[in-house]
């Protein structure tokens, strides 16, 4: 075990390695959607995951927080370790897991409480605040972080659900990152924002990348070249290739890249 | 030629033909039901809002201490060896007196002019004087109710015509009681005691009320409000958000949907065979009516409250799961507060078709006559256990008694029911508005 780690060490570059995913297979039903996925994700990174509608890139993001626990028919072989612990052991609480690894979804989707509670329940539900001036602190801390604390502070008490769909969105980066989680999971988080919301939570993800492993799926090969450091392009269920950005886009090695990034299939 | 477009072709005029043919459909449809609703609300209003005006006559009663007191102590216990028969005379005679004080004459019989009073009159002055001995020996001024016949000549029921061919009444009486009436002894007032006053006899139609019904029916709404809603809730809660979906909770499914439509005489018998007979719980209880109609509203909550869940956006469960809420929290926390105005209005339609039931709380002995206010608890008979009647069984009951003054007591009761379903529909529709959130 121990020489492992240190054999991971060694691997990596400059990096750590965060999260770790080795012959990850999926099926839903009798589908196979996730074939033989291996790919290795370094903290504090930006990682995009590219590639076509149904390719696999949305259900191989929602196994790393276990999300697909909650659809019945999903079903995950293989081996995920997120700091060499495998997120699939029986021992292994979803719940305790999700609170380390956050997501933001593709639709923003706050409660329809007050942005204050939006922020706040997910610190209350993990008892991380001990009292009431704690958790005001963690609602201050996490939407100056989602750069919405100057749009929201004289607003607390109102409706998440009466701001914008940039605002919302950043919203739900706050309350994922309340949390403190130690990845970010983000599932096209700007596919359904306006050109200047999308740029907000782009120059917020690179903010985000100080303090978290962050891990985008996007449709957008622009935004994963705008704000990614490493780039997994996934095809039809499988991992095709997973390099540093600018090698994926100026230097694919594989054809099936080449093509899609430049428009040829997707 | 060619097509213009301000030329309709025969294709397009045969489509806006059709367009306009289905609407004159759906509006005469919504005609004709509302032409019903008119019809059947008229009807009832027109027979029912008598019940809500009762005559009485205002009367000094000398109440003589050699006849209600004869041991003269003043003891209630003594005193109540007197039984209405011998307040009759008492009370006839008052009337006979106040004839001949207001200068009246009649061919009547002092004996006629007696059956003028309701007989319902000697018990309510008893129980007064029962109630307070030292009244004995005085004259006291007493509302006392007119006979129903009476009652009917002011509410146009009982006409000269009607009154001749009838045995209980003659248009002399008809005649004194108009007279009476204008010298302000007979008047016609509101009614409270229709909704106080227990069931009465065949003979004293006059007397009859909602009293015991009203309370049956909300010991039994009680008792279907404890029961269904929080089993309806948590069955659906169970089934719709943490049973695996599989065959067994499609047949459970299935089969909730099947009871919602199983009729509900059917509810009846299953409670008359296991509440009563089984369990041996008190025949005409509102605990076995509250039962049998918790079973019956049951898949109606179930069905409403999956609905309202199911309506609740799996983003928001999504949300809940994402940032480390469990299963349980998700839907506590998250979808339940949304789900809540649906829940509740299927609940309050639910407990409004129950308390407009009739059939089962027939079978399990709710007809019965009965006289006595049911105590919600007792020690002999336990939580609701006491003998009790319902609203709709009492609109069913009177409708079978054979005198017509029973015809408005039994539309007064059918209002009386719609105005408790319209303040529940009401409540509803209140509190989806008011608790209704957009996401």
């Amino acid at each position: 075990m121990e020489d492992m780690i240190h054999m991971d060490r060694a691997m990596s570059t400059q990096q750590d390695i965060k999260i770790s995913a080795r012959n990850v297979q999926v099926y839903y039903g009798d589908t196979h959607a996730i074939k033989d996925v291996s790919v290795e994700i370094d903290d504090k990174t930006v990682t995009a995951f590219i590639g076509p509608s149904g390719c696999g890139k949305s259900t191989f993001l929602r196994c790393i927080n276990r999300m697909n626990d909650t659809i019945d028919i999903a079903r995950v072989t293989g081996d995920i370790r997120i700091d060499n612990e495998d997120i699939y052991d029986p021992k292994v609480d979803p719940v305790q897991l999700r609170a380390k690894v956050g997501m933001v979804f593709q639709k923003p989707n706050p409660f329809p409480k007050s942005i204050y509670d939006n922020v706040a329940y997910g610190p209350k539900i993990h008892g991380l605040a001990r009292n009431k001036a704690d958790l005001d602190e963690i609602v201050e801390k996490s939407l100056r972080k989602a750069a919405l604390w100057n749009e929201a502070k004289d607003r607390l008490d109102a409706p998440g659900t009466g701001l914008s769909g940039g605002q919302q969105q950043r919203l739900c980066i706050a309350r994922a990152i309340a949390t403190a989680p130690e990845v970010l999971l983000m599932d096209e988080p700007c596919s359904a924002l306006d050109p200047i919301a999308t740029a907000q939570v782009e120059e917020l993800i690179d903010e985000l990348r100080q303090s978290f492993s962050v891990v985008i799926v996007t449709h957008s090969m622009q935004q994963a070249a705008r704000v990614s450091q490493k780039t997994a392009f996934f095809h039809l269920g499988n991992l095709v290739e997973y390099d540093d950005t600018d090698k994926i886009f100026t230097n694919p090695q594989d054809p099936r890249t080449e093509s899609y990034i430049s428009g040829r299939i997707g | 030629m060619k097509n213009s477009l301000l030329v309709t072709d025969a294709r397009t005029k045969k489509r806006n033909a059709k367009e306009a043919r289905f609407k004159a459909y759906g509006l005469s449809a919504i005609i004709v039901a509302m032409l019903a609703l008119a019809v059947l609300l008229t009807s009832v209003v027109n027979n029912g809002m008598s019940a809500f005006q009762q005559t009485f006559i205002t009367l000094q009663v000398p109440l003589p201490a050699d006849k209600l007191d004869k041991v003269g102590n003043r003891d209630p216990a003594d005193m109540a060896k007197v039984t209405t028969i011998g307040y009759n005379p008492i009370l006839r005679d008052a009337l006979v007196a106040e004839v001949e004080r207001q200068g009246l004459t009649t061919e009547l019989s002092a004996k006629d002019i007696g059956e003028m009073i309701s007989k319902e009159a000697s018990a309510t002055v008893r129980d007064r004087v029962l109630a307070n001995p030292d009244l004995v020996g005085q004259t006291v001024t007493f509302d006392i109710l007119a006979s129903g016949r009476i009652d009917g000549v002011f509410k146009g029921r009982v006409t000269m015509e009607s009154a001749a061919l009838d045995g209980n009444t003659s248009p002399e009486a008809l005649i004194l009681a108009q007279q009476l009436a204008e010298a302000g002894v007979i008047e016609t007032k509101f009614n409270w005691n229709f909704f106080t006053a227990p069931d009465a006899s065949d003979q004293r139609p006059e007397a009859a009320g909602l009293g015991v019904a009203i309370l049956g029916s909300l010991y039994m709404m009680l008792v279907v409000l404890f029961l269904a809603l929080p089993i309806g809730v948590a069955s659906s809660i169970y089934l719709e958000e943490f049973a695996p979906k599989n065959r067994w909770t499609d047949l459970i499914e299935v089969n909730i949907s099947n009871l919602a439509a199983v009729p509900s005489i059917v509810y009846g018998i299953l409670g008359l065979a296991i509440f009563i007979n089984f369990m041996e719980f008190n025949q005409s209880s509102p605990l076995v009516g509250g039962l049998v109609l918790t079973l019956m509203t049951l898949p109606t909550i179930i069905i409403s409250t999956r609905a309202a869940l199911k309506s609740v956006p799996p983003s928001i469960r999504d949300a809940a799961l994402g940032v480390g809420a469990s299963k349980m929290q998700s839907v506590f926390h998250h979808v339940l507060p949304l789900a809540a105005p649906g829940i509740l209005t299927g609940t309050i339609i639910g407990l409004a078709q129950a308390l407009g039931e009739t059939a089962p709380l027939l079978l399990i002995g709710m007809v019965a006559f009965v006289r006595e206010y049911p105590a919600a608890f007792s020690p002999e008979s336990g939580l609701f256990g006491e003998a009790s009647t319902a609203l709709p069984v009492q609109v069913y009951n009177w409708t079978q008694r054979s005198d017509p003054a029973f015809v408005e007591r039994a539309s007064g009761a059918i209002i009386t029911l719609l105005v408790f379903l319209l303040i529940m529909n009401a409540v509803a529709i209140y509190l989806r508005r008011r608790f209704e959130r957009r996401w």
